[in-house]
């Protein structure tokens, strides 16, 4: 399993908790193992399309899965996922 | 046996190797390290350039901070070429093999009508107040002169322009611009440390200039009380060296980026929500830009600001004094900017971690593609369609979407 981290911004989504442990052998899957366990993510991470929303960012290991393969991009059981939604706080 | 001044000069000539003012001015420009020995208000009144101080009486303790090749050479100058060729001696004592004393010395060298370089001299008092700075050999007399005479913008005079405010002043950056409309508010207090409870009430631009003035008078504060939109940022951004972006709403953070892509001015971002934070730095065109980063701002109810979500007080202070961090490397020209790292602060956790950002090449804003047709007043396309960017540019930049 992948450990997926959730930003504070999504925790209250997620039931509050840093991160998740999560099957799935590309970014697609893992997208949708966390909505279907999570539902209320989903508004906050797809488009209608089921494309990833442009305002969120998921990072493999440091790296923005948009300039790897996107949806498609491969997840190990020991990859780090991040999803990173811009902040404007200051 | 004693020795005589003469026997030991004697000595000297006869160890170190003696280059004239021409042979020096001859070397191609770093062929050699060149370090004038005299005292600092001699090395006021003029040097060679490319030359690096270190004071005789210090030669020891500071030479392997300039000159860590013990086998690279080394030329040493001084007023006449005697204090040299003792300093060179105590080079060879330590090791260096390839020492030579400039004969004559500057004196020689501006009689010969060679060029020389006259350093920008802080007062007693900036000496004083800048010493911790002048014994950094990366800052310095020089260095501190650079910021003496920079011009820094905070956008937000708040959770993350307060601390910033603060320590861009005590550096001496020379004039620091302030931006914000808003006034000061007992819940503003929990964190944004420029401003007092006396001050309740009052314009923060005008609160910030006095805590940044009663820290360092010299430092001249630039005050823009409104609002940063499209209609004025340009005006806004114009002349400075370098923007902190502390703004704590999405639009003025891509109006912001958008106009100092388009004037080449770099902004050291920084975002904080509850025990969180975001900082990077943006230089256009060598690193990714916001737009970048967020190709688009989140609809608002995904993204609450401090006044709705709230902030540990110190994650605005410890991101608010890295993002001055990052201003000083870009003003002196030193060290490494977060340019392409995304840098992530958990306080709960005490845990930093980075992300790798990458410049977007279909960037509305900064890919080249953006930039030929903002130039030419058309719209930017991909693919033959119009990519639409949120917020438009205002003025010569013609409208971006």
């Amino acid at each position: 399993m992948s450990t997926v981290f959730i930003p504070a911004v999504l925790r209250t989504s997620v039931g509050g908790v840093k991160s998740l442990a999560v099957d799935g052998s590309s970014i697609r899957e893992v997208v949708d193992a966390l909505v279907a366990q999570h539902p209320a993510l989903g508004g906050q991470l797809l488009t209608t399309d089921g494309d990833l929303n442009r305002f969120v960012n998921v990072y493999v290991n440091g790296q923005d899965v948009r300039y790897l393969a996107g949806l498609d991009t491969p997840v190990a059981p020991a990859d780090e996922v991040r999803l990173l939604p811009a902040m404007a706080g200051g | 046996m004693s020795k005589s001044y003469a026997d030991l000069l004697r000595e000297a000539r006869a160890q170190i190797r003696e280059v004239s003012a021409d042979e020096l001015a001859a070397l191609p420009a770093g062929a050699a390290a060149v370090v004038d020995v005299r005292e600092a208000s001699e090395w006021e009144q003029g040097y060679i350039p490319g030359a690096s101080h270190v004071s005789k009486s210090y030669i020891e303790q500071q030479i392997e901070g300039i000159a860590p090749d013990r086998d690279a050479p080394v030329v040493l100058y001084c007023a006449g070429g005697v204090r040299s060729l003792f300093a060179a001696q105590t080079l060879a004592d330590m090791g260096y093999t390839d020492v030579a004393s400039m004969k004559g010395g500057f004196q020689a060298w501006k009689s010969a009508g060679l060029t020389f370089d006259t350093p920008v001299v802080l007062n007693a008092e900036q000496k004083q107040r800048y010493s911790r700075h002048l014994l950094i050999p990366e800052v310095g007399s020089a260095g501190q002169a650079t910021l003496l005479g920079s011009k820094a913008l905070l956008i937000g005079a708040g959770g993350l322009g307060s601390p910033a405010a603060l320590y861009l002043a005590a550096a001496g950056v020379g004039t620091i611009g302030l931006v914000d409309f808003d006034v000061v508010d007992l819940s503003n207090l929990q964190r944004q440390i420029v401003h007092t409870t006396a001050r309740v009430g009052e314009r923060k631009v005008e609160s910030a200039k006095i805590a940044i003035n009663a820290l360092n008078p010299d430092v001249n504060v630039v005050l823009h009380e409104e609002m940063l939109v499209a209609a004025n940022v340009e005006r806004l951004i114009a002349g400075y060296d370098v923007i902190l972006d502390g703004t704590d709403t999405f639009e003025t953070r891509y109006i912001l980026n958008d106009a100092a892509v388009a004037a080449g001015i770099p902004v050291v971002h920084a975002s904080v929500f509850r025990f969180e934070g975001q900082l990077t730095t943006f230089i256009p065109f060598e690193g990714p830009c916001y737009r970048c980063l967020y190709p688009t701002p989140p609809p608002p109810e995904l993204a609450p600001g401090c006044s709705v979500a709230g902030v540990l007080g110190v994650v605005p202070g410890i991101l608010g004094l890295l993002q001055t961090n990052e201003a000083l490397k870009v003003l002196l020209d030193m060290g490494t900017t977060l340019a392409g790292r995304l840098l992530l602060f958990d306080a709960l956790e005490t845990e930093f971690t980075e992300l790798k950002l990458r410049r977007d090449p279909n960037c509305p804003v900064c890919s080249d593609a953006a930039v030929e047709a903002r130039k030419a007043g058309r719209p930017f396309q991909v693919d033959g369609v119009n990519v639409e960017a949120p917020f438009l540019m205002t003025g010569s930049w013609g409208a971006a979407s």
